[in-house]
C-alpha cells in the first residue's frame, strides 16, 4: 500500500499526485520531486544502446527513515514514483512491480482517452480509483 | 416567458386536472396518454392542440410536468376562448373560463368546475408544484406509458374526474415556479428545431424526457392524435435535472428543459423505478435507431471503429465539458483502444444524452449501455434528444433519422430505471449482443473498470494490433471466454496469430491446435490470460515479449506448469520455438548424436520420456518445461505422423507403442499421457494415412516438426530444439513402444517399425542430449523429467 503516488511528466512536472491525507502531503511532494534526480541517474545509467532493454522498474530509489521511494520510467519518459512506507515490510518487490504495472496500464487508459491532452493534469475517475485501491486506506 | 398565474379557481382545477392525469400518482407528472385524451376532449383542432403542447414545453420536455400541463391548460382556455395561442396569452388574457374538457367524465368534472368556479381570482402559487427532483431516480418511463394505457381508472388521485370543467376563472398569476417553467415553452421551441426526433416522440413509450428530443418530436410530429399512449414519451423524472442544473454550464436550454423537467418528472421517476423494471439507461430503439445513423456518419461501416479524434470531436459538440466527456468516454470505451464501436458509440452518446438531461454519469457503465459481445441493441436511451440538442453541428440527418426510429420501444433490459428526461428508456443492453460489437471474444464488457467480462480483454496498446484484434475477434466467433479463440484455432490459426496481439498466442494457438486436447484448451486459457495479461504488462517492461516481429515462443498451450514457471517468458520462448521451428530462435542444436550414442540405447525407453522430458524441458531455453512438454509429446505424435513413409510406420507403431506406452505411463506426468492420447488419436488416425508419405490427418502438428522428422539433416539444423526432440522423441517413443511389444502386434508391422523407431529414436537421442542440456537450469523439468522416465521405465523394459 502506497502512501504517495506520482506522475511524472516527460518535463518532470506533475501530471498526477496523491498522498495518503494522514500526513503532512508537502513532504511527499518534496519526496516526490527529489527522488527524480535519482529517477534520472537511473535512467542515464543505463546508456542509449539500453533504451529498448532497459527495464521499467526501476527499484528502490531511495530509502529515508520512514519511506521508501519507488520508481518507474516508461518508454516515453513519464515516471511514476511510488512512496510507501518504510514499516510495511511485507510488501515485496513483486507487488510493487504490479502496482506501477497497473499503474501505466490506467495510464494508458488514460491516454487513450481522445478527450485527454498529454500534459494534462489527470483527471480521470477511474485512474482516481485504480490509485485508490492501492493507497493506504486511512480509515 | 411571464410565469403563469393561475387564479385559485383555476388552481384547483388545473390540480385536479392533472392529478386525473398523474395516473401514476407521481405528483410531478401527467401522464402523456391521459394528457392527450384530456386535450383531446377538449375538443380542439389537433394542430392546436399541438400548438398548445408546443407552448407548453412538454414537447420539449417530452412529458407534462405539472407546469407544463397548467400551461397546457391554460393554453386551453385560451384556445377555447378563441384567442391565438401565444405564450403570453397564458397570463395575458383575463377572466379565462376554466378549459372545457368534454369527456365522459364531464359530470364530475363540471361538479368541479362549479367548485372552481366559486374560487376568486388571485395567485395561485402552485406549491410545491416542482418538487425538486430527487436525485436521479430511476423513472420507469415505460411504465409512465404503460400505464396510460392501461385503464385509466388507475387514477388514485383524490378527484379523478377533474378535467371536464368549464373554465370559469382568469388565471392568476403565476407562481414563481411557473415562470421558471414558462421559459420551457420558449425554449422548448427554440429547441424545437433542434430536436430533430419528431418519431422520437410517437415512439416514445418510454423515452426518457429529453427537452430538446420532445419538443423536436412533438413539433415533428405532425399527427395530431396523440399517439398511442405506449408511444406517447413518458415523462420519467429526471431527478439529475436539478443536478443537471447546476453543472450544466452547455447547453442553458438544456438546463431550463432539465429543470422543468426535473422538477416535473421526479415523482414521475421515481414512480417509474418503482413501478417497472425498465432501465434508465435503457437505449430504446428509436434511440438507437439515431445513434447508429449518427454513427454511421462518421463512420459506415457498422462493424468498424470511430477513431477517437472523430469521437472527440463529435462529442465536443455536445457542449459538455470536457472532463465530463472525458469521463464518458472512460466509461463508454470499453476495450480501451480508443476507438468506439457501434455499440460504445451507442453507450456513449446515451450517456452523453443522459448528461445533457441532467442525469448525473454514473461511476461505472450500467448494464444496459455495456457492449455485447454480440447484439448492439438496446442501450442507447442516453438520451438522444439532449444530445441532439447539443450537437447543434450534428448532421441534420439525426434528427429525421430519429424520428422514423422511434416507435419501437426497447425494453429488453429491465434493469436500470430510465432516467426519463426526454428520451424514453433507453434500455441497457446488459447483455445485448449484437454482432456489431468487436467484444465477441476479446471484451467482457463485465466490470467496464476492469473492462474484462468474458474474455480477457487483450489490451496490449491502443494500437492497431488490437483493433485488429478486436475485428478479428469479432470476426471470429462470439468468443466469450479464453477458451473461444482455442477451440476456433484450428479454423483461424492465421487469425488467431493476429487476433493474439501477442504473439505469443499465435504460436500457442498452432501448438495448441496440434494438440486439441481438452488440456491444451484449458491450458491456452490460462496461457492466454497469462499471455494477455503478461502482454499487457509485459508490454512496457518486456518489449522483446511483446515485440509482434518474431513471435516470441509461444506457451504450451497444453500445459499448466504455467504456473511453477514464467510462463510468459517460457511460453514466449517456447512458442517460437515450437511454432516456427524452424524460424524460432533455435538453440544451438549441436549435431545429433548418432544413434549408437549412449543416449539412444539407454534412452531406449527412457529417451521416450527423455525425449518427451527433454523435449519439452529443452525446448526454448527461456521457456519452461510445460510447454515443452505438450508439444514434445505431440510433435512425437505428429512427427511420427508426418514423418515421411518412414516415419509413417513409426507413426503406425506409435499408436502401438504409444498406447501401450501411454498405458503404462498413465501413471506419468499428465502431460504424457495426454500428449499421449493425442498421440494415439493422431497415431490412429494418422495410420491409415501413414501409407502416404508427409503428413498425417493428425492435428497440424508444427510443421517443422514434420520437416524435422523427416530428415535428420533438418533435424541437426534445425532452429527448434523443440520440435527436433519431438520429432526424435517421436521416434524414440515409436521406436521404444514398438520393440518391446511389437509381440503382441502385427509383426512384419512391428518390424517395419521397429526399424524406423530405431532411427527416430537416435534422432530423438539426439534431441534429448540438446534438450537436456539447454534444460539443465529448469530443475523442475528435469524433476519431472525423471519422474517421467521413472515411469516410462519398467514399461519400456517389458
Amino acid at each position: 500500500m502506497a502512501v504517495c503516488v506520482a506522475v511524472i511528466a516527460k518535463e518532470n512536472y506533475p501530471l498526477y499526485i496523491r498522498s495518503s491525507p494522514t500526513e503532512n502531503e508537502l513532504k511527499f511532494h518534496y519526496m516526490v520531486h527529489t527522488s527524480l534526480d535519482v529517477v534520472d541517474e537511473k535512467i542515464s545509467a543505463m546508456g542509449k544502446a539500453l533504451v529498448d532493454q532497459r527495464e521499467l522498474y526501476l527499484g528502490l530509489l531511495y530509502p529515508t527513515e520512514d519511506h521508501k521511494v519507488y520508481g518507474y520510467v516508461t518508454n516515453s519518459k513519464v515516471k511514476f514514483v511510488m512512496v510507501v512506507d518504510s514499516s510495511n515490510t511485507a510488501l515485496r518487490d513483486n507487488e510493487i512491480r504490479s502496482m506501477f504495472r497497473k499503474l501505466h496500464s490506467s495510464y494508458t487508459d488514460v491516454m487513450c482517452n481522445p478527450f485527454y491532452n498529454p500534459g494534462d493534469r489527470i483527471q480521470s475517475r477511474a485512474f482516481d480509483s485504480m490509485v485508490t485501491s492501492m493507497m493506504v486506506q486511512v480509515c | 416567458m411571464e410565469g403563469l398565474t393561475l387564479s385559485d379557481a383555476e388552481q384547483k382545477y388545473y390540480s385536479d386536472l392533472f392529478s386525473y392525469c398523474d395516473i401514476e400518482s407521481t405528483k410531478k407528472v401527467a401522464a402523456n396518454g391521459r394528457v392527450l385524451e384530456l386535450f383531446r376532449a377538449a375538443q380542439l383542432p389537433n394542430d392546436v392542440v399541438l400548438q398548445i403542447m408546443e407552448l407548453c414545453g412538454a414537447t420539449r420536455l417530452g412529458y407534462f410536468g405539472r407546469s407544463q400541463f397548467y400551461i397546457a391548460l391554460k393554453l386551453v382556455a385560451v384556445a377555447q376562448s378563441g384567442f391565438p395561442l401565444r405564450v403570453e396569452s397564458i397570463n395575458s388574457v383575463k377572466d379565462l373560463p376554466l378549459p372545457r374538457f368534454v369527456a365522459s367524465k364531464n359530470e364530475q368534472e363540471s361538479r368541479h368546475a362549479a367548485s372552481y368556479s366559486s374560487d376568486s381570482e388571485n395567485q395561485g402559487s402552485y406549491s410545491g408544484v416542482i418538487p425538486p427532483p430527487p436525485g436521479r431516480g430511476q423513472v420507469k418511463k415505460g411504465s409512465v406509458s404503460h400505464d396510460t394505457v392501461q385503464p385509466r381508472t388507475a387514477t388514485d388521485q383524490q378527484e379523478p374526474a377533474s378535467p371536464v370543467v368549464s373554465p370559469q376563472q382568469s388565471p392568476p398569476t403565476s407562481p414563481h415556479t411557473w415562470r421558471k417553467h414558462s421559459r420551457h415553452p420558449s425554449g422548448g421551441n427554440s429547441e424545437r428545431p433542434l430536436a430533430g426526433p419528431g418519431p422520437f416522440w410517437s415512439p416514445f413509450g418510454e423515452a426518457q424526457s429529453g427537452s430538446a428530443a420532445a419538443d423536436a418530436v412533438w413539433s415533428g410530429h405532425s399527427p395530431p392524435p396523440p399517439p398511442p399512449q405506449e408511444t406517447w414519451v413518458s415523462f420519467a423524472d429526471t431527478p439529475p435535472t436539478s443536478t443537471l442544473l447546476t453543472m450544466h454550464p452547455a447547453s442553458v436550454q438544456d438546463q431550463t428543459t432539465v429543470r422543468t423537467v426535473a422538477s416535473a418528472t421526479t415523482a414521475n421517476e421515481i414512480r417509474r423505478q418503482s413501478s417497472s423494471y425498465d432501465d434508465p439507461w435503457k437505449i430504446t430503439d428509436e434511440q438507437r435507431q439515431y445513434y447508429v445513423n449518427q454513427f454511421k456518419t462518421i463512420q459506415p461501416d457498422l462493424n468498424g471503429f470511430i477513431p477517437g479524434s472523430a469521437a472527440k470531436e463529435f462529442f465536443t459538440k455536445s457542449k459538455l465539458p470536457i472532463l465530463e466527456l472525458s469521463h464518458i468516454w472512460e466509461l463508454s470505451d470499453f476495450d480501451k483502444d480508443g476507438a468506439l464501436t457501434l455499440d460504445e458509440f451507442c453507450a456513449a452518446f446515451h450517456l452523453v444524452v443522459a448528461r445533457k438531461n441532467g442525469y448525473d454519469l454514473p461511476e461505472k457503465l450500467p448494464e444496459s449501455l455495456m457492449p455485447k459481445l454480440i447484439d448492439l441493441e438496446d442501450s442507447a436511451d442516453v438520451g438522444d434528444q439532449p444530445g441532439e440538442v447539443g450537437y447543434s453541428g450534428s448532421p441534420a440527418e439525426a434528427p429525421p433519422s430519429k424520428s422514423p426510429s422511434m416507435p419501437s420501444l426497447n425494453q429488453t433490459w429491465p434493469e436500470l430505471n430510465q432516467s426519463s428526461e426526454q428520451w424514453e428508456t433507453f434500455s441497457e443492453r446488459s447483455s445485448s449482443s449484437q454482432t456489431l460489437t468487436q467484444f465477441d471474444s476479446n471484451i467482457a464488457p463485465a466490470d467496464p473498470d476492469t473492462a474484462i467480462v468474458h474474455p480477457v480483454p487483450i489490451r496490449m496498446t491502443p494500437s492497431k494490433i488490437h483493433m485488429q484484434e478486436m475485428e478479428l475477434k469479432r470476426t471470429g466467433s462470439d468468443h466469450t471466454n479464453p477458451t473461444s479463440p482455442l477451440l476456433v484455432k484450428p479454423s483461424d490459426l492465421s487469425e488467431e496469430s493476429k487476433i493474439n496481439s501477442s504473439v505469443k498466442f499465435a504460436s500457442g494457438n498452432t501448438v495448441a491446435d496440434g494438440y486439441s486436447s481438452s488440456d491444451s484448451f484449458t491450458s491456452d486459457p490460462e496461457q492466454i490470460g497469462n499471455n494477455v495479461t503478461h502482454q499487457r504488462s509485459h508490454s512496457g517492461t518486456s518489449p522483446d515479449n511483446t515485440a509482434p516481429p518474431p513471435p516470441p515462443p509461444r506457451p504450451q498451450p497444453s500445459h499448466s506448469r504455467s504456473s511453477s514457471l514464467d510462463m510468459n517468458r517460457t511460453f514466449a520462448v517456447t512458442t517460437g520455438q515450437q511454432q516456427a521451428g524452424v524460424v524460432a530462435h533455435p538453440p544451438a542444436v549441436p549435431p545429433r548424436p548418432q544413434p549408437s550414442q549412449a543416449p539412444g540405447p539407454v534412452v531406449h525407453r527412457p529417451v521416450d520420456a527423455d525425449g518427451l522430458i527433454t523435449h519439452t524441458s529443452t525446448s526454448p531455453q527461456q521457456i519452461p518445461e510445460q510447454p515443452n512438454f505438450a508439444d514434445f509429446s505431440q510433435f512425437e505424435v505428429f512427427a511420427a505422423s508426418n514423418v515421411n513413409e518412414e516415419q509413417d510406420d513409426e507413426a503406425e507403431k506409435h499408436p502401438e507403442v504409444l498406447p501401450v506406452e501411454k498405458a503404462s505411463d498413465s501413471a506419468s506426468s499428465l502431460r504424457v499421457a495426454k500428449t499421449d492420447s493425442k498421440i494415439e488419436e493422431k497415431t490412429a488416425a494418422s495410420v491409415p494415412a501413414n501409407v502416404s508419405k508427409g503428413t498425417t490427418p493428425l492435428a497440424p502438428p508444427p510443421k517443422p516438426v514434420r520437416r524435422r522428422l523427416k530428415s535428420e539433416d533438418e533435424l541437426k539444423p534445425d532452429v527448434d530444439e523443440h520440435t527436433q526432440k519431438t520429432g526424435v522423441l517421436a521416434a524414440v517413443l515409436a521406436s521404444q513402444p514398438s520393440i518391446p511389444r511389437s509381440v503382441g502386434k502385427d509383426k512384419k508391422a512391428i518390424q517395419a517399425s521397429i526399424r524406423r523407431n530405431k532411427e527416430t529414436n537416435t534422432v530423438l537421442a539426439r534431441l534429448n542430449s540438446e534438450l537436456q542440456q539447454q534444460l539443465k537450469d529448469v530443475l523442475e523439468e528435469r524433476i519431472s523429467l525423471e519422474v517421467q522416465l521413472e515411469q516410462l521405465r519398467p514399461f519400456s523394459h517389458l
